[in-house]
C-alpha cells in the first residue's frame, strides 16, 4: 500500500492561517503582529472589499520591506475612507495628494528616497501608490504610464472594484460588460455597460514590459501575498491589479465580498496571472469552474440580466469573455498554476 | 563671478548651486533650456545628488515634485503657460500640504490662440493659487530669486513660483554676476522640512477636511503668505549680506522722488519703463516707477506707501481679466483704498507684442494730463479689432476671428482666397 | 514633526472611531456539535481529538480520546464507526478514516506506555462491576476515574467479554484487547474472574459496595426448530466463536453452513474458512441489502470465498446435508415461502440468529422491570432497583461493543451522581454543525487513506488481523482530511478576512475573540469560515 505522497495541511494556503503550517509559511496575515497598516475605526462600509485588499496588500509589503514602506494614495474610497480629519486609519507614512496622479507622486517618493539613501541621509525605503479602478484606469492613467515607462522604483497597487464607487457608482474603464452603473443604466437596447469597451490595464502594464505585473483578488490572500512580496522584492516599476468586489456598487451581501472574488476568479471572468518583463510566467489554475451565471447572478448590478426572461444572449456574450481569458491565460491548465 | 549668458542657463546654474535634490521636468518653451541645462548638469555629475526626472507631463512634473518633497527632498521644476494649466491641480495642491517647492515660470502667453511668446498671463491664473509668485525684472534677478525662493519656500512650508519673462530673460543673454557655491551654502541652509514621509515617524499627509475645519485650514494659508510678507524683506536684507546685491524683497521704487505719476508693473518691463521715465524725468516729467517684486503675497502696505504722495498712478500689465480688465491694477487699487488718487490700468504687451519706448512715452505722457482712459490696451489695431466687431454683427456665423484678422492683416491674405 | 493643521494626521488615530455602533447584527463564536461526536455511541469527542492528531500531538489526541473511551486500539478495530457515516466529508469526497486514526492512537499508546492519569481523591464509595466486557470495563473505567473503588466481578475466566469470545482474533487481536483491559486495571480497578454473580443483592451486600452496574452481556444464543437427524451437528455461533479462545478448536467439519445475516454470522463463517473448511456458507432469508451485518464484513467475506445463499431459510438438516426452502420478499419486504426447496451439502450448521441475556442473577431483586429477555432501565441507566444501574447488551439496545462502552460511560456518570445524591444533568448538546455550515472551499482535496489489507491467501489461513493499521504519516494524514466541523481549529480565516481588523487572535490554542467596538457586522467572518463556528446574532437596537 503505497503512502500518500504529498503534503497535506488540511487547508493548506487555503486558509489566512494554518496552525500546521511551519511559522515562515504562514501568511503575513495570520501574523499576531502584522502591522494592520489600514487600522480599525476606518469608514468604509460593511464588507469593503477594497479595505480588505488594501491591508491584506500593505500588511504583505510592510513586511516584506522591514517596515520601511511609504506609500502614495490616489483620490477615492479608499483615501475617502481611511483618513478624514481628524483621524487617519493608516500607520504607515502615507500621502494623498490628488484623484490622477499618484504614480507620479510615488515616483516623486522613490526620487527623494535615492537621493537620501545616496547621501548617507536615509534607508532603504521602499514605495507603493495605491488607487481604485478610476483613479488608475481612467484618470490616473497617464502617470501610471509615465511611471511604467521610465521603470520608476514604484510599486503600483490598483484596487479594482470596477467604477467609481466613492461618486455614486459611475462608470469606469474598468466597469465590466452589461453592468449597470449610475451612468450605463439598464435602459435601452443593450442595457447596462456596453460591450466592446473598458481597457484591462495589466494587459497594457505587460506591454510597457515592466518587470512585474500581476492581477489578484481578494479571495486568494496567498497568492495576493505572494505577488506582493514578489513585487517588493524586485526593483523597478511594478503593477498589481486586485479585484476588490464592492456591495455598494455591486448590489451584493456585505458577507459575499470574497465570496464574489473568488467566483470572478472561477469564472474565468477575472484572471488571475502573474507577468514578468512583458510575459506571461504564472496563471492561478481555476479549481472548480464555474459557469458565469453563478458569479453575475447574486450581483443587483447584473439583475436586469435574470429578469423574467434572462437575457440569455448577453450571458452567453460574458461566458465567451470568460473562456478567452480562460483560452488567453491558461487557467484550466494546472501545470501553469504555481 | 561675472558671466555673460543665457538667463535660462543662469537660472539653471543658480538652481544648481541651491543643490536641489530632486527637479522634474517637461519640455515647453521657453522653459526648456533651463530644465535642459540642469538635465545636463546632472548627467555630467556636475550636480551631484540629484534625481532628474523626464515626466510625461506638467501635471506629472508638479505630483512627483510633490512626491519628493513630501518625502524631504529640496525639489524644483520649471514650466510656463500651458504647462502651468495642465498642472494647476496639482500647484494648488502642493500649497495646500506645505510644500516647499520652487518653480520657476516663465512667462507666456496662455491660448486659444496658442501663441508662445511673453506675457504674464498664466502666472497670473494662479494668484490665487497659495504659492508665492515673485517676479524677476532681469536675469541677475532671476538668478538670485530662485536662491531667495528655496530659503523661503524652506522656511515657511510654502511653494514659491519664479516669474521671469519668457524669450526676453530666459533667452536674453546678459552679463551675470554668478555667486559661488560658497556663497550660496552661507545663505542657504539644507532643507529641514516641517513635515516629512518617514518610516521611522509615520503621518498621513493630505487628509480629507470638511467643514468643520476647512476654514480654518485656508485662514492658516493666507496667515502664512502674511508672514512671507515680513520675512521677504529680511531674507533680501540678509541676502545683501552676503552676495553684496539688493535684490529681491517686495516692491521697488525708481525715481520715485517728488513724482506726481507712479507707473507700475512686474517684469522685464520695468527696464523699458525706466528708460521712458529717465526721459521724461530729463524731460521735467515728475513720474516715477513702482515695480512689484512679490505680487504673492500681494505687499498692500508696501505699494501704499510708495504711491501715497503720487497723484495718479498707471499700472502697466502684461495681463488681462477679461470682462474686468487688470489683474495687477485690481491689486494696486485696493493698496490705495481711500488715498484718492486716479488709476489708470494698461494691458500692454500680451502674447508678446513689443513694448516700446515710444508707445510709453506717450502714454505716460496721457496719463500725466489725465487724459487716459481707465483702461487702455496699449497699440491695439483697432482697426482690426472694429472691423471684426463689425463682421459678427452682421454674420452669425462669421469664422475664426483670429484667422480673419490674420487675413485683414494681410498676413495671410495671399494663401486664402 | 511641526505638522500643518488637520492635513496631516497621527498614524492609527481612527480607532477613536468606534465603528462597531453602525452594526445591526454581530458574530459570535459557537461550539457546533459535529455529526461525528453526534453519532458516536460513546460520545467521543472525536473532532476534539482529531484536532491534536492534526498537528501530530498524538499523545494530547490520545488522551481526549479516552476521556471518553478508554480502548481506543480495540474501538479502532471493532467498532463500525456510526462517526464515519455522519461524516460531512463524505460530501465532499469520502468521510475522514476516523476509525483508523483512532485505532493509529490506540496502537500507539500501547506502543509508547502511555497510562491513564491517576484518579484524584478518593470518594470512598465502592461500586460492584458485573461482568467484564466492554460495557462492565468502560464503566469501570470511569468510575474509578470518578474517585470510586471498583471491582468488577468476572464470570469467565479471562476479561473482555463479547471482545474476546464473540469477535475473531483476525479482528481483534488478543493483544491489543489484553493491553488495554490491563490499563483500565492499573487504575486500581480490581478484577475477579471466574466470579459468578448468582445473586446480585448478595454480593452487594457481601461486598459492602454502594452500587452496581451490571453489564453482564448476552451469550445464550438464540436456537431455531430445525428438524434434524442425529448425525447433523447443529451449534450456536456463540459457542464456536467462545471455543475459538480456548484449546480445542471446533470441529466444524468441510462444509459448513451458516444461518443468520447477522455481523455475528459474518465472523462465524469466516472463522470456518480460517480453520480449513471448504465451504463456508451463509444462509439467509432475505436479501443481501436487507441484511443486518455491515456492508464491509460481507464484502470481505466474500473476497475470502464465503459463499451466501440468500433469501432462503433452513428447514431441515440431515445427515451431510440440509434443505433449504426459497424465499420471496413480499411488499413490506419480508421473506414469505416459496415451496420450492434445495439441498446442500453440510458436515455443520451453525446458528447464528442472535443471543439472549442470562438475567440469572437479578432473581430476587424487587423492582426490576424485564421486557423481551432484556432489562429495563431508565434515562439514567438506572433499573427500577435502586442503586443496580445496568448496561450494554443486558438492556434495550444496539448491541455493539460502541455502545457498550458509551452506557458505561453514561452509567458511570449517573451512579457517581447517585452516590452524592445527585442527579446527573448532561450538559445540552449544542446544534449540529450540518455540512450546509460549512464553507468547504478552503479545504485541501485529499482523497481517503486506505489502509494496507493483508494478502487473500493469508486470510483464508490465519488468524493474523486483516485490516491493518496506518503509520504516522497517514494516519496523520487522515486527521488532518477532518473538516472540524463547527469547532474552530485556529484557521485564522476570522483574524484575516475582517475588513476592520475587528478580531483579535488571542495566540495558538486560544482561538479569537471579536473587538465589537470595530466590527460592522459585515457577516464576513461567518461566511468565511469554513468550520461553521461562527453565527449571526441579531442587535437589540
Amino acid at each position: 500500500m503505497p503512502l500518500q505522497p504529498v503534503k497535506f495541511y488540511q487547508t493548506g494556503t487555503f486558509t489566512v492561517g494554518n496552525r500546521l503550517l511551519a511559522p515562515e509559511e504562514r501568511s503575513v496575515q495570520a501574523n499576531m503582529q502584522r502591522t494592520n497598516s489600514l487600522n480599525s475605526g476606518h469608514r468604509a462600509c460593511q464588507g469593503c472589499g477594497e479595505a480588505l485588499g488594501a491591508r491584506y496588500a500593505i500588511d504583505a509589503a510592510m513586511n516584506a520591506s522591514n517596515r520601511q514602506l511609504i506609500a502614495a494614495n490616489a483620490t477615492g474610497c479608499l483615501e475617502v475612507f481611511s483618513t478624514p480629519y481628524p483621524e487617519t486609519s493608516w500607520q504607515i507614512p502615507w500621502i494623498h495628494s490628488l484623484f490622477g496622479n499618484t504614480a507620479a507622486v510615488a515616483t516623486g517618493i522613490a526620487a527623494a528616497i535615492k537621493i537620501k539613501k545616496q547621501k548617507g541621509q536615509g534607508g532603504d525605503v521602499r514605495v507603493v501608490a495605491q488607487g481604485g479602478d478610476g483613479g488608475t484606469t481612467d484618470i490616473g492613467f497617464g502617470c501610471l504610464s509615465g511611471m511604467f515607462e521610465r521603470n520608476d522604483d514604484v510599486l503600483y497597487i490598483c484596487y479594482d472594484n470596477g467604477g467609481y464607487m466613492n461618486t455614486g457608482v459611475q462608470r469606469s474603464s474598468a466597469t465590466p460588460a452589461a453592468a449597470r452603473t449610475a451612468t450605463t443604466m439598464p435602459l435601452g437596447p443593450e442595457p447596462g455597460n456596453p460591450f466592446g469597451q473598458g481597457k484591462f490595464v495589466p494587459a497594457i502594464a505587460m506591454a510597457h514590459e515592466i518587470p512585474y505585473v500581476a492581477t489578484a483578488t481578494v479571495a486568494d490572500l496567498r497568492d495576493l501575498e505572494h505577488k506582493i512580496t514578489k513585487a517588493m522584492g524586485m526593483r523597478g516599476a511594478r503593477y498589481i491589479h486586485i479585484l476588490v468586489p464592492c456591495p455598494l456598487g455591486w448590489g451584493t451581501a456585505s458577507q459575499d465580498t470574497i465570496h464574489l472574488a473568488r467566483l470572478a476568479k472561477e469564472t474565468g471572468i477575472f484572471p488571475v496571472f502573474g507577468a514578468e518583463y512583458g510575459e506571461l510566467k504564472t496563471a492561478l489554475a481555476i479549481r472548480r469552474q464555474l459557469p458565469v451565471e453563478d458569479y453575475l447572478r447574486p450581483q443587483k448590478r447584473f439583475a436586469h440580466l435574470f429578469g423574467k426572461s434572462p437575457a440569455v444572449a448577453t450571458i452567453a456574450r460574458i461566458q465567451a469573455l470568460a473562456d478567452k481569458n480562460i483560452r488567453k491565460y491558461g487557467l484550466l491548465d494546472r501545470e501553469g498554476s504555481r | 563671478m561675472l558671466k555673460q549668458c543665457e538667463g535660462s542657463h543662469a537660472v539653471a546654474e543658480a538652481v544648481a548651486l541651491c543643490r536641489p535634490e530632486v527637479i522634474c521636468a517637461y519640455p515647453i518653451s521657453p522653459q526648456t533650456h533651463i530644465v535642459e541645462g540642469l538635465g545636463e548638469m546632472c548627467k555630467s555629475g556636475e550636480l551631484h545628488d540629484c534625481e532628474f526626472i523626464n515626466v510625461e507631463s506638467e501635471f506629472a512634473a508638479m505630483s512627483v515634485a510633490i512626491g519628493s518633497s513630501a518625502t524631504g527632498a529640496r525639489t524644483y521644476t520649471a514650466t510656463a503657460s500651458q504647462g502651468l494649466l495642465f498642472m494647476v491641480e496639482a500647484v494648488y495642491n502642493a500649497s495646500g500640504l506645505g510644500l516647499p517647492i520652487v518653480m520657476t515660470v516663465a512667462n507666456r502667453a496662455i491660448g486659444a490662440p496658442i501663441n508662445i511668446w511673453n506675457d504674464h498671463s498664466d502666472s497670473l491664473s494662479q494668484r490665487d493659487c497659495g504659492w508665492i509668485q515673485l517676479f524677476a525684472e532681469t536675469n541677475q534677478e532671476a538668478l538670485d530669486l530662485h536662491i531667495q525662493a528655496f530659503k523661503l519656500a524652506e522656511e515657511l512650508s510654502l511653494p514659491v513660483m519664479v516669474c521671469m519673462d519668457g524669450f526676453i530673460l530666459t533667452h536674453a543673454y546678459e552679463r551675470v554676476d554668478m555667486p559661488t557655491q560658497a556663497q550660496v551654502d552661507a545663505f542657504l541652509p539644507p532643507y529641514e522640512p516641517r513635515q516629512v514621509l518617514d518610516p521611522a515617524e509615520p503621518v498621513s499627509i493630505g487628509a480629507m477636511v470638511g467643514p468643520e475645519a476647512f476654514m480654518e485650514v485656508r485662514y492658516l494659508a493666507h496667515a502664512k503668505q502674511m508672514q512671507a510678507l515680513e520675512r521677504i524683506p529680511q531674507l533680501a536684507e540678509e541676502f545683501k549680506a552676503v552676495f553684496g546685491r539688493d535684490i529681491g524683497g517686495l516692491t521697488h521704487t525708481y525715481r520715485g522722488e517728488g513724482a506726481e505719476t507712479m507707473v507700475v508693473a512686474m517684469g522685464s518691463v520695468l527696464g523699458t519703463i525706466k528708460d521712458v521715465v529717465d526721459e521724461m524725468r530729463d524731460a521735467g516729467h515728475k513720474i516715477g516707477v513702482l515695480g512689484i517684486t512679490s505680487f504673492r503675497p500681494f505687499p498692500l502696505d508696501a505699494v501704499g506707501a510708495a504711491l501715497k504722495n503720487c497723484k495718479r498712478f498707471v499700472v502697466l500689465e502684461k495681463s488681462l481679466a477679461v470682462g474686468i480688465g487688470g489683474i495687477v491694477a485690481t491689486n494696486v487699487r485696493m493698496a490705495v483704498t481711500g488715498m484718492g488718487l486716479k488709476g489708470y490700468t494698461v494691458v500692454a504687451g500680451l502674447g508678446g507684442r513689443a513694448i516700446t519706448k515710444k508707445s510709453l512715452y506717450g502714454l505716460f505722457e496721457k496719463a500725466g494730463r489725465s487724459e487716459l482712459a481707465p483702461l487702455t490696451f496699449l497699440d491695439l489695431d483697432w482697426e482690426v479689432v472694429n472691423r471684426q466687431l463689425e463682421r459678427e454683427r452682421q454674420t452669425r456665423r462669421s469664422g475664426p476671428a483670429a484667422e480673419s484678422m490674420l487675413r485683414d492683416l494681410g498676413t495671410v491674405a495671399s494663401k486664402i482666397a | 514633526m511641526d505638522k500643518p493643521f488637520a492635513i496631516t494626521l497621527n498614524p492609527g488615530s481612527s480607532l477613536a472611531n468606534h465603528t462597531g455602533s453602525w452594526r445591526t447584527s454581530r458574530p459570535v463564536y459557537v461550539d457546533r456539535l459535529p455529526p461525528c461526536n453526534a453519532a458516536c455511541p460513546a460520545g467521543e469527542n472525536i473532532q476534539g481529538w482529531l484536532f491534536h492528531a492534526e498537528s501530530g500531538d498524538y499523545e494530547k489526541a490520545w488522551r481526549v480520546l479516552v476521556e471518553n473511551n478508554p480502548m481506543p486500539a480495540i474501538m479502532g478495530r471493532v467498532c463500525y464507526h456510526p462517526c464515519e457515516t455522519g461524516c460531512n466529508r463524505q460530501h465532499l469526497d469520502d468521510a475522514v478514516g476516523i476509525n483508523s486514526v483512532e485505532r493509529f492512537l490506540g496502537d500507539e499508546a500501547i506502543k509508547r506506555g502511555w497510562k491513564f492519569d491517576k484518579p484524584g481523591r478518593s470518594s470512598g464509595k465502592r461500586v460492584l462491576v458485573v461482568g467484564a466486557g466492554p460495557s462492565g470495563l468502560s464503566a469501570a473505567y470511569h468510575l474509578a476515574r470518578l474517585g470510586h473503588a471498583v471491582e468488577i466481578h468476572e464470570a469467565g475466566p479471562l476479561a473482555g467479554g463479547m471482545m474476546r469470545f464473540g469477535i475473531p482474533k483476525y479482528r481483534l487481536p488478543r493483544e491489543v484487547l489484553d493491553a488495554e483491559v490491563g490499563r483500565i486495571l492499573e487504575l486500581g480497578v480490581v478484577l475477579r474472574l471466574d466470579t459468578k454473580v448468582d445473586n446480585i443483592a448478595e454480593s452487594m451486600k457481601a461486598g459492602k459496595f454502594d452500587a452496581a452496574f451490571l453489564a453482564v452481556g448476552a451469550h445464550i444464543g438464540k436456537r431455531a426448530y430445525i428438524p434434524a437427524g442425529d448425525a447433523t451437528k447443529i451449534i450456536d455461533a456463540v459457542s464456536v466463536l467462545r471455543s475459538m479462545e480456548g484449546e480445542e478448536k471446533p470441529l466444524l467439519g468441510r462444509r459448513v453452513v451458516i444461518y443468520g445475516g447477522g455481523n455475528t454470522a459474518i465472523d462465524v463463517a469466516r472463522t470456518a474458512k480460517r480453520l480449513g473448511a471448504s465451504e463456508s456458507i451463509i444462509v439467509y432469508r432475505r436479501t443481501r441489502e436487507k441484511m443486518p451485518a455491515h456492508d464491509f464484513e460481507v464484502e470481505e467475506a466474500l473476497q475470502e470465498g464465503v459463499m451466501m445463499k440468500w433469501l432462503s431459510t433452513i428447514k431441515q438438516a440431515g445427515e451431510g446435508n440440509i434443505t433449504i426452502e426459497k424465499m420471496v420478499l413480499d411488499d413490506k419486504g419480508f421473506p414469505q415461502s416459496t415451496g420450492e426447496f434445495e439441498t446442500l451439502e453440510a458436515d455443520s450448521v451453525v446458528l447464528a440468529l442472535g443471543q439472549d441475556v442470562d438475567l440469572s442473577l437479578l432473581e430476587g431483586v424487587p423492582g426490576l422491570e424485564i421486557n423481551d429477555g432484556v432489562v429495563q432501565v431508565g434515562d439514567n441507566m438506572m433499573t427500577g432497583s435502586d442503586g443496580i444501574f445496568a448496561g450494554g447488551d443486558m438492556v434495550p439496545s444496539e448491541r455493539t461493543v460502541t455502545v457498550g462502552v458509551g452506557h458505561g460511560k453514561k452509567a458511570s456518570y449517573h451512579i457517581d451522581a447517585w452516590l452524592r445524591g445527585e442527579t446527573y444533568v448532561a450538559p445540552p448538546k449544542a446544534e449540529i454543525a450540518g455540512f450546509e455550515r460549512l464553507n468547504t472551499w478552503y479545504y485541501s482535496e485529499a482523497p481517503h487513506t486506505m489502509r494496507p489489507m493483508l494478502n487473500i491467501i493469508r486470510r483464508q489461513s490465519t488468524f493474523d488481523e486483516v485490516l491493518g493499521g496506518l503509520d504516522e504519516t497517514n494516519a496523520q494524514f487522515e486527521a488532518r482530511r477532518c473538516l472540524s466541523c463547527g469547532n474552530c481549529f485556529e484557521c485564522d480565516n476570522c483574524y484575516g478576512v475582517c475588513p476592520d481588523n475587528a478580531v483579535i487572535k488571542l495566540g495558538p490554542g486560544k482561538r479569537f475573540e471579536f473587538n465589537y467596538d470595530y466590527c460592522k457586522g459585515c457577516g464576513m467572518c461567518v461566511a468565511e469560515c469554513p468550520c461553521g463556528a461562527i453565527k449571526t446574532v441579531e442587535e437589540e437596537i
